[in-house]
């Protein structure tokens, strides 16, 4: 058994008093996996991360790194918590350069050891290297999620949570996302992600979660929860045969 | 035509440059126009002008530093009126900008600066009176320096003053971790979060900054001009109008707008007469957004 990095308890959470969104969810992440949380549109799945994150107000539950409370922590102290956001739109500043971006968000390093980390990155995704002067607005789509998934890893992060990262991205760069973030689990980054692409997402996944109205209700190992019958009524319902091909919904 | 117009206008694109700077962070990083900046630089103005008077009773007479028209007290005093004049910016977004703005209408938080600005103006009246003032009554002699200009020397140490700080803030906001900061909260505030930017720490430099800047520009006016509770209000339109006509949020744009709009008011006055002067600088203002809309420097929203 390995050790739980990310333990969310009963989470409850929502952007109005007396609204909660996410209804008591509960998941674990352990160390070097990668977790999905799928689920309808409306489950409350994007409100589930970014409460985790600091970016939703939490009225009940509690959220664990490493065994820290880190609880409604402010979203700029996460990263210094070990938590990494990476939200689904708007996830760079588009007038900066690619290195600037990475600069920016080197705030918790230590001075001295910023460039020899922008080097790290640039060698771990050599398209950013190549586009080092460019500013990110001007950037693929792929490689702004790229860019985006670099500035969150520069920190170092226990745990990397993406929020939809194939939204958005046409079928050649939703495979490219996904091979990244296999290479990622691979280098020892625990991740947690969110994603509208189930298949896509279960195969490089770990472990899955169901989030159903704000609630985690049905969990199991990636490989298996394609074909469990459970998940296909909770989730998949008669919309299957268009899942999985890409698009979200 | 005569020549000297360039000399006017550099130095009163610098003052127009210098507001505008502190105009167009607050814009770009908190999202409003500050009515009450103009006031700063009064605050600035009187603010140095008390500490020099200070220095004065403290010390007694000090020899001004040939060929200028002043000495190290008006230096130091510079510096402190910038401190306080940050300072000063500072307490009122604290008691007065952030809580409305936590109440997220913009529209609310641009009348409250227009409820400061009176405020601190007569303020400044209560304690100063609105006689105007001077920091030194001495009268320099302009040197001709050819093509039929003169100047004075403070003039020449000025326009050094005043590159010398659009240099260091220019050089601030691109290669620090502070000013990358400061262009990540205008472009992106929830994004300047998660990558761990502290906010509250970006808002209160960036008061700082504009707030010292307004001193400066406010001793400016007060050296050449002379000083009077209502110096830094008449300044607003030709900062706003520099701020814009540079790009909102850009520095060197900011400048540049000042610096241009300061050159066609001075070369107005020559020109067509001295009645036209404001309206030239909005003119140009006109034809250039008609061109360019969001302004020399800006760039457009993603």
């Amino acid at each position: 058994m390995s050790q739980t990095v990310l333990d969310v308890r009963g989470l409850e959470a929502g952007y109005e008093p007396g609204v909660p969104i996410v209804r008591g969810a509960s998941i674990t992440v352990d160390q070097g996996e990668i977790v999905v949380v799928l689920g309808p549109n409306g489950a409350g799945k994007s409100s589930l991360i970014k409460a985790i994150a600091g970016l939703v107000p939490i009225t009940g539950g509690t959220v664990l790194l490493d065994g820290k409370d880190i609880t409604a922590a402010p979203a700029h102290t996460m990263v210094r918590l070990g938590l990494a956001f990476v939200p689904q739109t708007e996830n760079i500043f588009p007038l900066m350069s690619v290195e600037d971006n990475l600069k920016v968000a080197c705030g918790i390093l230590r001075p001295r050891e910023i460039p020899a980390r922008i080097e790290e990155m640039y060698a771990a995704f050599p398209d950013l290297a190549r586009q080092r002067r460019t500013a990110a607005g001007n950037l693929s789509g792929g490689q702004r999620q790229m860019l985006a998934v670099a500035r969150a890893l520069i920190v170092h992060p226990t745990v990397l949570v993406l929020d939809e990262p194939s939204a958005g991205l046409s079928p050649k760069f939703v495979a490219m996302v996904f091979e990244m973030l296999a290479g990622i689990r691979k280098s020892g980054v625990t991740i947690l992600l969110v994603e509208q692409n189930a298949k896509a997402a279960l195969a490089i996944g770990d472990r899955a979660y169901v989030l159903v109205e704000g609630k985690d209700r049905h969990q199991g190992i990636a490989s298996e929860l394609w074909n469990d019958p459970v998940v296909a009524e909770l989730y998949l319902g008669q919309r299957r045969p268009d899942l999985g091909k890409g698009g979200a919904a | 035509m005569n020549l000297q117009f360039v000399a006017d206008g550099l130095l009163a694109g610098s003052m127009i440059g210098l507001g505008a700077i502190g105009v167009t962070l607050t814009y770009s990083i908190l999202r409003f126009s500050n009515f009450a900046h103009g006031d700063f630089m009064a605050w600035g103005a009187y603010a140095t002008l008390a500490v020099v008077g200070a220095i004065g009773a403290m010390f007694g007479k000090i020899a001004p530093i040939a060929p200028l028209s002043f000495g190290w007290p008006l230096i130091v005093a510079l510096i402190i009126g910038m401190a306080a004049t940050g300072l000063l910016a500072l307490a009122l977004d604290m008691v007065l900008f952030a809580r409305l703005r936590a109440k997220g209408q913009a529209i609310i938080v641009v009348m409250a600066s227009f409820g400061a600005s009176m405020a601190l103006r007569s303020l400044l009246e209560f304690i100063f009176t609105s006689r105007p003032t001077y920091f030194s009554r001495a009268i320099q002699i302009a040197m001709p320096i050819g093509f039929g200009i003169r100047i004075t020397p403070d003039q020449i140490a000025l326009l050094l003053l005043t590159a010398v700080l659009v240099l260091g803030v220019h050089l601030l906001m691109t290669r620090t971790q502070t000013g990358r900061s400061m262009q990540a909260l205008s472009q992106n505030a929830a994004l300047a979060r998660i990558v761990g930017i502290d906010v509250a720490k970006v808002v209160r430099v960036t008061w700082i900054i504009g707030g010292g800047l307004a001193c400066v520009a406010g001793v400016m006016i007060g050296m050449l001009i002379q000083i009077r509770p209502f110096m830094g209000f008449e300044m607003l339109l030709p900062m706003f109008a520099a701020a814009i006509l540079g790009g909102i949020g850009s520095v060197p744009g900011a400048v540049l707008g000042g610096l241009i709009i300061g050159l066609a008011e001075a070369g107005a006055v020559q020109l067509i007469g001295a009645e036209w002067r404001a309206a030239i600088s909005f003119i140009i203002l006109m034809a250039v957004l008609f061109v360019r809309p969001i302004g020399l420097f800006g760039v457009g929203e993603r």
